[in-house]
Parts: structure tokens; sequence; C-alpha cells
């Protein structure tokens, strides 16, 4: 039980005497990273600051390394656990380097004077996540994704057992949030570190978290690993989506698909279809796509997408009433384009489906 | 870089301390009464001179630069604390009604002490200007709660100031003629007529709370980045915040005790020094306040009593012709900021 370094037992948390999530179970090992995922205002952020001291336990306990955390001195818990949160900072005069150093806190004397292994800790901090020609800067003048990594690199410079995030890639472009992460499971690796996060991006989640806790309604719904947590259809279930749809195979949302009678059918296969299926949805008409087999690409976004699909089972042929099915749905259809390029054995069908629906194609796709 | 900011930091507090020892200088040998600068020195070194001339250096004009001095760089530092404090660059104990708070206990008690034949005590004065101090400090608190915006909060202390001063104006009506006259000096604010006496009390109390001050400078640095953060990093909060406000009420109540309430200095010179130092690190800007602030008041308090001589202005306009543009450009340079409000 208690080798986990970070355990909640029965933990209770909200604000001002009022819980709002109860019965919280987390644990974590060094070395691995948890999630915890759920919808907006779900608690993920009033969790985390409980966790990490900023809000008062409404009840249970919070075990760090094996003993209660409300037992640890402010300085031994300091030198323990890091934060980045979303509280908008607004230090006055600071360079990005001041902020940094600001993490060397709990290292320094009565008068904060830092010491050269501390600004050595600040200058590696800061290479880590690539803000050294940051160092200068004024710390309200820089971006906020500029700003997310000086205040990792801050917490970084803490050294740290474990790091607590509130929505670190909230505002980053895409290279940035990959680098965020790749960092975190970096630091994971190498110096062992705990990190409890929380995460909007469910297919960053899914490949960054050892353990995955989702957050929704008044108490943790589900815990496990990603493999448990994703699966399309709990993550429409958690997030409570009415329209469109999540493919937790991909990570990716696909927008509310156009419906009614099919205008358009489209033969497909290997991925050459996807684009035409967003353009059409996109542009609001509803389709058909065929045919195409249970495990080709195209037949994940089609089910998302298309009005109706006609699939084949996976490694077989195309089958006379598959082929049949198929010729019927294109014929009712005003136009079938045809976007697969290679015909093989398994979907030499869909050549003579094209073949059969010539004078309904318009010389694109 | 580093280097750079070091020799910053040497420059400023040098030119502080230059214009310091200059400024003490002018101030000890001006005056309605005219006396040379050898008359002076003599005067101060040995004592020797005409028992006039030793009098009004020694009893008038040296009690009156270190009142200047001293109460001048309390009343910045004081500035700083709530600045800090408030996360807010205009906070001061004047906007926020802190002085005014304390002017109004002040002259209660005063009225109240001699309708009963006592002349009251230094001692006396810092309580009651501590009390006083504490009261519109515990409003302003309050209203900080609910109102989010340095703005509202600055609007909120202003009309806390209002309100004292009205209570004040309304006492001092009511008291007795002789009353009015001692009061009526003080309340608009001035560095004459101290005692060796109150110079001491209000050393060992400045001196005191500096020194506390100075040794809060790394939570206080912490605190600069958040709440958050700060806690984060240790600081007990709620400890530390208590701190800050005994700290900032103790300093601007001796100010308001022995001087009266006196204008914008708390705002202006703290950001005068930032904006010198180019930082807002505690540990540099505590002392440099102090001496910032001692400048600051030296410099009106010489054209207060010299401009239009001998009829003296109060303290209180003169730093305010300084004071208030400096904070005007303050509040300008923080909206360009994109900062809250």
């Amino acid at each position: 039980m208690s080798d986990f370094y970070i355990r909640t037992d029965q933990l209770a948390v909200g604000y001002n005497g009022t819980p709002l999530i109860r019965d919280i179970t987390i644990r974590l090992n060094r070395g691995e990273i948890l999630t915890l995922i759920g919808p907006n205002g779900a608690g993920k952020s009033t969790i985390l600051k409980s966790i990490a001291g900023q809000l008062a336990l409404l009840g249970g306990t919070v075990y760090l390394d094996g003993s209660d955390m409300r037992a640890l001195s402010d300085k031994a818990l300091s030198r323990k656990m890091s934060v980045v949160m979303t509280e908008r900072i607004q230090p006055e005069l600071m360079t990005c380097e001041d902020v940094v150093s600001a993490g060397r806190y709990p290292y320094t004397g009565r008068l904060g004077i830092l010491s050269d292994h501390d600004r050595q800790v600040v200058h590696e901090s800061m290479e880590l996540v690539h803000a050294l020609d940051l160092a200068a800067c004024d710390f309200t003048q820089i971006s906020d994704g500029q700003r997310q990594r000086v205040l990792l690199a801050k917490a970084i410079c803490q050294e740290p057992e474990i790091i607590i995030l509130d929505e670190p890639t909230s505002f980053l472009d895409i290279r940035h949030k990959l680098e965020l992460l790749t960092l975190l499971k970096k630091m994971v690796r190498d110096k062992q570190l705990a990190v409890v996060l929380s995460l909007h991006e469910l297919d960053l989640a899914q490949k960054v978290s050892d353990t995955v806790v989702c957050v929704h309604g008044d108490r943790i719904e589900r815990c496990g690993t990603p493999e448990e947590i994703f699966t399309s259809d709990y993550i429409r279930e958690l997030y409570g989506m009415t329209n469109g749809s999540y493919n937790a195979d991909f990570g990716c949302l696909e927008m509310e698909p156009p419906r009614g009678e099919p205008q358009v059918f489209v033969i497909g296969g290997g991925g050459s279809g996807i684009p035409v299926y967003r353009r059409l949805a996109r542009q609001g008409i509803p389709f058909a796509a065929g045919v195409l087999h249970e495990n080709d690409i195209d037949c994940e976004v089609a089910k998302a997408l298309a009005v109706r699909v006609v699939t084949e089972k996976a490694f077989e042929p195309i089958r006379e009433e598959t082929y049949q099915e198929a010729l019927l749905l294109a014929r009712r259809c005003g136009e079938v384009i045809c976007c697969a390029r290679t015909f093989g054995e398994m979907n030499r069908k869909n050549r003579e489906l094209a073949d059969e629906c010539r004078e309904k194609m318009r010389g694109r796709g | 870089m580093e280097k750079r900011s070091y020799k910053r930091y040497y420059t400023v507090f040098i030119l502080l301390a230059v214009l310091l020892a200059a400024l003490i200088f002018c101030n000890i040998n001006s005056g309605s009464v005219h006396l040379t600068v050898p008359e002076v020195f003599r005067i101060l070194l040995y004592r020797q001179g005409e028992q006039t001339a030793l009098n009004i250096v020694w009893e008038i004009r040296l009690p009156r630069i270190l009142a200047a001095v001293i109460l001048g760089g309390a009343l910045s530092v004081s500035g700083f604390l709530l600045q800090t404090f408030f996360n807010n660059p205009i906070a001061g104990p004047f906007v926020l009604g802190i002085s005014s708070g304390a002017k109004l206990v002040v002259s209660l008690v005063m009225i109240f002490l001699l309708s009963r034949g006592f002349a009251a005590g230094s001692q006396a004065l810092i309580a009651a200007a501590f009390a006083g101090s504490m009261i519109s400090m515990g409003f302003i608190l309050l209203i900080s709660r609910k109102v989010k915006g340095m703005s509202m909060l600055v609007i909120s202390g202003v009309m806390i100031g209002y309100i004292c001063s009205a209570v004040t104006d309304f006492v001092v009506t009511f008291a007795d003629d002789s009353n009015i006259v001692n009061l009526h000096n003080w309340s608009m604010g001035s560095f004459s007529g101290m005692s060796w006496d109150n110079i001491r009390v209000m050393a060992v109390v400045v001196l005191a709370a500096l020194t506390v001050t100075f040794l809060l400078s790394k939570p206080m640095g912490a605190y600069q980045l958040g709440e958050v953060y700060a806690r984060n990093m240790g600081v007990n909060i709620r400890v530390f915040r208590v701190q800050l406000i005994l700290l900032s009420s103790i300093l601007s109540a001796c100010v308001t005790a022995f001087a009266g309430p006196i204008s914008f200095v708390g705002i202006a010179v703290p950001h005068l020094i930032k904006s010198m130092l180019k930082t807002a690190k505690p540990i540099l800007v505590i002392p440099a306040c102090f001496l910032g602030g001692a400048v600051f008041c030296l410099f009106c308090d010489m054209i207060a009593r010299t401009v239009f001589a001998p009829t003296e202005l109060s303290i209180s306009s003169v730093t305010a012709v300084f004071g208030a543009p400096v904070v005007i450009y303050a509040m300008c340079m923080k909206k360009k900021g994109g900062s809250h409000v």
C-alpha cells in the first residue's frame, strides 16, 4: 500500500466547506504520469489544488512518500512538490530568469540570495525547457507558450519529486504541446519524478499517461490505464457528447455529419477516401461510402461521417452480395466519386462498381 | 547582463546617498535665520556659537531633517509593502485611507488628552495612529474581498479617507480654540516642531519595523509571483499577510503620529525606485525605498519652508505636486501593460 509515492485516501475536495468531489483515490509511483481528464468544471483543478496543498482538504488524507502531507512542514513540502497552475501571474519588473530563480526558494538562506550552485540549477532548468534565450526578457511581455515553459523551468528548478500541473498545454501550439509533454516524459524517466496533471487533449493524455483518472460529476468515475479508459463510447459518455464523435484509436474528433438521403456515393479505400469524406461533411452533403474493408483506415472515418457505409469483412475479397448492395446504393445517389487508385484482389469489385457508375462521375475524385 | 544590472544597483544607491547628503547639507544651511556654512559646521561639530544659533540648528533644523529622513523613508517602505500586498502599483497608505484613519484617531486622542490638560506623548500618539491605521486597514481588507481590480480598491480607499477627514474636521470644529491651533498645524502635515524625544521614539520604531521588513524580503519576493506559487514555495501565506499588514500599518502610523498625513510619497517613491533599479526585488527595493523616501521628503520639506518663506507650505501640498504626476504616470504605464484594472 504505502509504496505508492503519492496516495490519497477518501479524499474530499471543494470550496468553502462544501465538498464538490468525494472519495477520490489517486495512486501514483515515482517515474509515472497520472492524468486527470473530464469535462470543464468537473473539478480537475480543485483536485489538483487540494493535492498541492493550495486548498484545505474537506476530508480524507493525502500521503506523500508514506507520510501524511499535513504533517510535513511548509519547507519540506516545498522541496518535494512543485506546481504549475493556471493562475495568471503578473509579476512586476521580473525577468524570466528571476521567475525561474524563485524556484530555488526552498534552498536559499534567510535573505534568499542565490549561490553559484543555485544559479547553475536555474541555468540547467532553463536550458531543459529551451528558455535560455528568454532569460533577460520581462515575464509579462512573453507569449503564453513561453510563459508556460518558464513556469515549468521554475517548477523543475525547485528540484521536486512530484510536479503538479494544471492544464499545462492549454495555451500552447502543437509543437510546444509536444515538446512540453516530451520533456515531462523525459524527466519522469530520468529523474524518477511523479507527475500529476490535467489535460484537455485526450489524444495526448492517451499517449503520455500511465494512469488516467476520469472526473465526472461529483466523483471519480473511472480510473485505469489509457487502454482501459479510452474507448470511443466511454469518452462520449464522459464528456456528454451529443453531436459529433470521438475516435479513441486515432484520438480525433469528428463533427456531427450531415444527415438525410445520401446524395453522393464515395468509393474509397486505403485512406484515399478520407479527404473526400471530410470535404462532403464540411459542405453538408449527405453521402454513402463503400465498399470498405472493416480494417481499412477509411472505414473508421466513414463510419463517423457517412450516412451509410457498405463494409466487407477484413482480409476477404468483396463478395457479390456486398457488391450488389453498394451498387444499389450508388445508383440511388446523384453522383459517384471514385477515390480508390489501386485495385487488387481484395477490392477488385470496387473497380467494377466504378465502371458501372461511370456516367455518374464528374471527373473529380 | 548580470554585471550590468549590478552596476545599475550600485549607481542608484550611490546616487541616492549623494542626494541625501546634499539635501541634508542644504536643509541645515537654509532657513529664515541666515547662518553661514562655517557657522553651522562649528555648531554641529563643536557645539560652539551663539545660543540662538545653537538652538536653531540643534533644536529646530536637525530634528526636522531627521524626522523628514526617518518618516519619509518609513512612508515609502510602507507604500511598497501595501503595493506588494495588494499587487497593485497605486496602493499606498494615503490613497487607501490608512493615513486618514490614523489621523482621525490621533485627533480624537489629542483632543481628549488636551481637554484634560495633558499633552500626548510620543508613544500615545503612535499607539493611537496605529489603532486608526488598523481600523482603516480593516475596512480596506473587507472591501478588497468584495471588489477586484486596482481602481476600485483605490476609489474605496479614497472614500474611506474622505469619511475619516470629514469626521476629523467635525471633531476639530468642536474642539477648544487652544487645541485647534495645535491640531490644525499637525493635521495639514508637517515635519516641524519635532522634539528629540519624538525623534528617538520614531527612530526606534521605524528601525525595528524596517529590520523586520528587510528580513521578510525573501517571502515578499515569492509573494510577487502570486499566492499560489508563494505557498508552493513554502511561504505561510496567512502569517505572511498579517506580517505585511502590521508592518505597513506600524510604519505609516508612525509617520501620521508625528507628521500628520503626507500624501503620495508612498506611491511615488517606490515607483520611481523600481523604475530606476529596473527590478522589484524586495531585497534591493526596500533599502532603496527608504533612501528614496528620505531624499524625496527632504527635498519637499525644503521647498515647503523656503519657497514662500517665512510662510510655510504644508508638506502634503508639496509632496502632492511632485508625487501625484508620478502616480498618474504609473497608472498609465500599468494600463499600457494590459494588466488587470
